[in-house]
């Protein structure tokens, strides 16, 4: 059997395909990735972008439509598959994705472009306690792009640009925008970059930790969602968490569709 | 599962957290929907298909100033949603 999850993120489309693994014996995994995919939908209407994020997953997996028995949508624009047989909120998905890589975590950070959320999870990935914000873009992926480009550096750059700094410098602002006047201020006073890279990352880590914070940080955290892939972002969280283990999967950015995959094997959703 | 509904900005943290395992099989009727003057909760089927009480997304960015008028500026005792709410699911962070 295969199972296919859809993340419709704000700024990505993330397809995961899972075949069934034959079992010889125990412990063993019986699920396997088949194939993944990330697409940005740039102009695309929604519809249309889950639609070519799909054909393209199937194509790079040597699949056909006809061989995937249950699609399960997840993320932000999870309404918009058509195609979906279910959908699944990004927590219950997130959840289930990040405790089917790490069964240890039981304490789920997921950052991805638009929000930032903490998820308490049991050990079979059901939630428990979640906490986001529903309003405010300063704890999320979408804040840091914002303020790598008014520092005119590569996201890339802006990660690594933090780890070269070891200077604590407090942004007061909550909001994006007058965070983004704070930045100036600081680039006005000819504060090095990797210094204003650093308390731009250390700001958002403080807001994410704040919402983890109310749903109460266990022993093990993992971290899943895009922001993953930026160092000095996990550096600044791994700071305000302050846990010895955290745990980074190799492909963040899918836990979520990874998840939806999951709850579409066993008929969850 | 304790789902908090709400956001934290410069003014302060503001969440309503919902204890959704004592929505399944509520004993006070579903009192949240008409206990709320602005009728802010609504009944969902959660991602493990249980019928539970939720905040509507339209005001999820915006529970400090929609709560207001249950909690004035001298103080409150009781909320109309919490009270409303017998098996004591709704407890506001603020």
């Amino acid at each position: 059997m295969i199972t296919a999850g859809i993340d419709m993120g704000s700024r990505t489309v993330k397809v995961v395909f899972l075949e069934e693994l034959k079992v010889d014996g125990a412990p063993q995994l019986r699920w396997g990735v088949k194939g993944k995919h990330i697409m940005f939908p740039d102009d695309l209407d929604a519809d249309q972008a889950a639609d070519k994020a799909f054909e393209d997953a199937l194509k790079g997996a040597g699949l056909t439509r006809d061989q995937v028995t249950k699609v399960v949508a997840t993320g932000a624009g999870r309404k918009q598959v058509k195609f979906a047989t279910s959908d699944v909120t990004e927590v219950g998905a997130g959840a289930r994705g990040a405790v089917f890589m790490c069964p240890e975590a039981k304490t789920v950070v997921d950052v991805g472009a638009e929000e930032g959320r903490g998820v308490k999870a049991n050990a079979e990935g059901k939630v428990v306690d979640f906490a986001g914000n529903e309003k405010c873009a300063a704890g999320a992926g979408a804040f840091a792009e914002s303020m790598s480009r008014a520092l005119q550096l590569s996201l890339k750059d802006f990660g690594e640009a933090s780890l070269r700094s070891d200077k604590t410098i407090p942004m007061n602002a909550q909001c994006t925008v007058f965070a983004e006047s704070e930045v100036v201020s600081l680039i006005h006073s000819a504060t090095p970059k990797e210094d204003i890279a650093k308390a731009v990352l250390d700001a958002v880590a403080s807001r994410v930790c704040a919402m983890v914070r109310r749903v109460g940080i266990e022993d093990e955290v993992i971290l899943i969602g895009g922001m993953v892939h930026n160092p000095g972002f996990v550096q600044s969280l791994k700071g305000a968490l302050g846990v010895d283990k955290v745990h980074l999967p190799d492909m963040p950015e899918y836990i979520s569709a990874l998840g939806a995959a999951l709850i579409a094997t066993d008929g969850d959703a | 599962m304790i789902a908090n509904y709400g956001y934290k900005d410069g003014s302060g943290e503001y969440y309503i957290s919902i204890d959704t395992d004592k929505c399944i099989g509520c004993t006070a009727g579903r009192a949240c929907l008409t206990g709320c003057p602005k009728g802010m909760f609504e009944i969902i089927t959660d991602d493990y298909d249980d019928e539970v009480a939720a905040v509507k997304q339209s005001f999820r960015r915006t529970l400090a100033f929609d709560c207001t008028g249950c909690k004035p500026a001298g103080g409150y005792t009781s909320l109309p949603c919490s009270t409303a709410c017998t098996p004591g699911a709704i407890k506001h962070s603020w």
